[in-house]
């Protein structure tokens, strides 16, 4: 070895224990995919069950359950996405035109909160007030409107989910926008003030198109969300009667594999999940590179 | 910048800032409401008559819920994850980081290692190969299967190596130039520099075990093992019931009743209302430093 390697030893040395880690937690069950080509049983370890070939893709994809999960899920999620862009670059617009600071450090305050709590506690709250008989149910009813079960009719569920997720992100996604707009030239601004234009004007030809290369960057990266409706939100308001609008792949898998023990088919279904996010985040991470320059390290 | 004299513009300050504050109402007023719930008598909570302000002020709900035992087992499962899954994470990143800082001339393989890190955030292998890889570790029903598993936090080591690359490389150059070796660059300069980013990491850390729920729920089969957020998980959502014995369906038919709930969103939700001040005073930065970098 030379000099150079033998300096160099002290860093490899201090990636030992992340490399262990990641190669037990993640990469150990990376290769436990083989379970998807088997009829598995537990105690046989990873690799002593009998072997099936596609059996359980064949049988999954040819599933009426499992059509239906997937069209949720892809449904649910591109709302989502679309929802969860443009909310937060609307409501940054809007941030950005308080001239008084201490009011918009207020705002962001409160709306960065909902970020930090989980889905069991959102849930828990989302599922107090959208009872029939809860609060929100109490204002429809003053308005003159009917009560809603918003949480087991098919009808309301997957936009009960949309427009709860973009509740809870919101705020927190504004983050990234803003800084985005502290880096625009406070010159550009004058310039336009210059040529007459109003603050409408300016916020829609200096503002949004200096958060433009942020809003491509995010609309990309996004992309490799399309198969992710969140299993979090939808575990903890979902019950059998939304099934049929509201399961989607991940807790699909969750029940054959954790409920009903079929493992081989579960791991089939996540395997065909992990694969086609794998597609959809290579393309947009290639593509947010070429289109703003974007590497992930 | 524009003066704020037309009456066009305070029209448009005051409906701007009416808006926002409504929609920022909006994301504390459901808390507000559980909260009033919490503190109401029951009677009053199951008549619906509690807005956002106690009906019948009483603390018979936290009296309730502070008595279970299950409540403060879970609590305390919670409390040593919190605590030493975080020393563990925050370990590893920094660990981690550092090397992976360094540019491909100072650390030989350095893309290679930096692929290899990031590869676990863009494939898995799902959910059943996961559970079986920490069922044949024997993790199950251990503490450590609700630390070891997730104690590699990847994207917070991405956020911790750009804002190591931030630092001035003079400062590494002549302290290395001076005979020092990596590890007491990394101790003596590095840590002690990046106490806003990990400070914004480590909060990330606490808030994620706190709230983190599935992994007890799967990993745990007795419910006595459960952390904090897995057992209010079970008590928000009414268990199957079918999975009980009949002392746990005595005990939840009691729990299973508006204000008792609405006291335990409460409490789980209190530390992080208080590690939140702090944790605004770190995140803007730290998030922006490692996501949009120049």
């Amino acid at each position: 070895m030379n000099r150079k390697t033998i300096r160099q030893l002290p860093l490899h040395f201090m990636l030992l224990p992340g490399i262990v880690f990641a190669l037990v937690f993640s990469y150990v069950p990376m290769v436990g995919i083989v379970i998807a080509f088997q009829k598995f049983i537990p105690v046989n370890g990873l690799f002593g069950s009998e072997w099936i070939g596609w059996d359980n893709f064949t049988y999954a994809f040819q599933l009426p359950d499992f059509r239906k999960v997937l069209g949720n899920t892809v449904y649910i999620a591109l709302m989502k996405i679309v929802a969860g862009l443009v909310v937060p670059v609307v409501i940054s617009l809007m941030l950005n035109e308080i001239r008084f600071q201490a009011v918009k450090r207020g705002i962001q305050t409160l709306i960065y909160l909902p970020h930090f709590l989980s889905w069991v506690i959102l849930g828990g709250i989302l599922t107090d007030i959208l009872s029939y008989e809860g609060i929100v149910n109490q204002l429809l009813g003053s308005l003159g409107a009917d009560p809603i079960s918003f949480l087991s009719r098919n009808n309301w569920f997957p936009y009960v989910l949309v427009v709860s997720d973009v509740w809870k992100e919101f705020g927190f996604s504004t983050i990234v926008y803003l800084a985005a707009i502290t880096s625009i030239n406070p010159s550009v601004y004058e310039a336009a003030v210059i040529d007459g234009a109003s603050r409408i004007r300016q916020m829609w030809h200096v503002t949004l198109p200096g958060m433009r290369p942020v809003i491509v960057l995010l609309m990309t990266l996004s992309l490799g969300n399309v198969l992710n409706a969140g299993f979090d939100q939808v575990f903890n308001l979902y019950n059998p009667a939304v099934y049929e609008s509201g399961d989607i792949l991940d807790t699909f898998v969750f029940r054959m594999g954790m409920l009903d023990f079929q493992y081989g088919l579960a791991t089939a279904i996540g395997m065909f999940k992990s694969v086609v996010s794998l597609i959809f985040i290579s393309v947009s991470y290639w593509a947010a590179y070429r289109l703003v320059n974007y590497r992930i390290f | 910048m524009v003066s704020g004299d037309s009456i066009g513009n305070r029209t448009f300050n005051f409906l701007n800032i009416l808006l926002l504050v409504s929609v920022s109402l909006l994301c504390l007023l459901p808390l507000v409401h559980i909260l009033a719930v919490s503190f109401s008598k029951s009677s009053a909570a199951a008549a619906g008559v509690v807005k956002l302000w106690p009906v019948n002020f009483t603390i018979n709900s936290y009296q309730f819920i502070l008595k279970k035992p299950e409540f403060l087992s879970s609590m305390n499962i919670t409390l040593i994850r919190v605590i030493v899954g975080t020393t563990l994470s925050m370990l590893l990143t920094v660990l981690s980081a550092y090397p992976l800082s360094k540019d491909r001339r100072a650390l030989k393989f350095r893309t290679g290692y930096a692929w290899f890190f990031v590869f676990t955030m863009l494939f898995g292998g799902g959910l059943i190969p996961w559970y079986m890889t920490i069922k044949y570790l024997g993790l199950l029903d251990s503490i450590w299967g609700l630390i070891l598993p997730s104690a590699l936090p990847v994207y917070n080591i991405i956020l911790l190596l750009n804002f190591f690359r931030s630092l001035p490389v003079e400062l590494e150059e002549s302290a290395l130039m001076d005979g020092a070796g990596y590890w007491k660059v990394l101790w003596k300069i590095f840590v002690p520099l990046s106490m806003p980013a990990l400070a914004t990491v480590g909060l990330f850390t606490i808030v994620g075990h706190w709230n983190s729920w599935f992994d007890g729920l799967i990993l745990m089969n007795s419910p006595s093992n459960y952390p904090l957020a897995s057992y209010l998980q079970t008590v928000i959502r009414g268990v199957d019931l079918t999975k009980l014995t009949g002392q746990d369906i005595l005990t939840l038919a009691s729990v299973n009743d508006r204000t008792a709930k609405a006291a335990q969103i409460f409490v789980g939700t209190i530390p992080i209302l208080l590690v939140y001040p702090f944790l605004q005073k770190y995140f803007v930065k730290g998030i922006v430093l490692g996501s949009v970098k120049g």
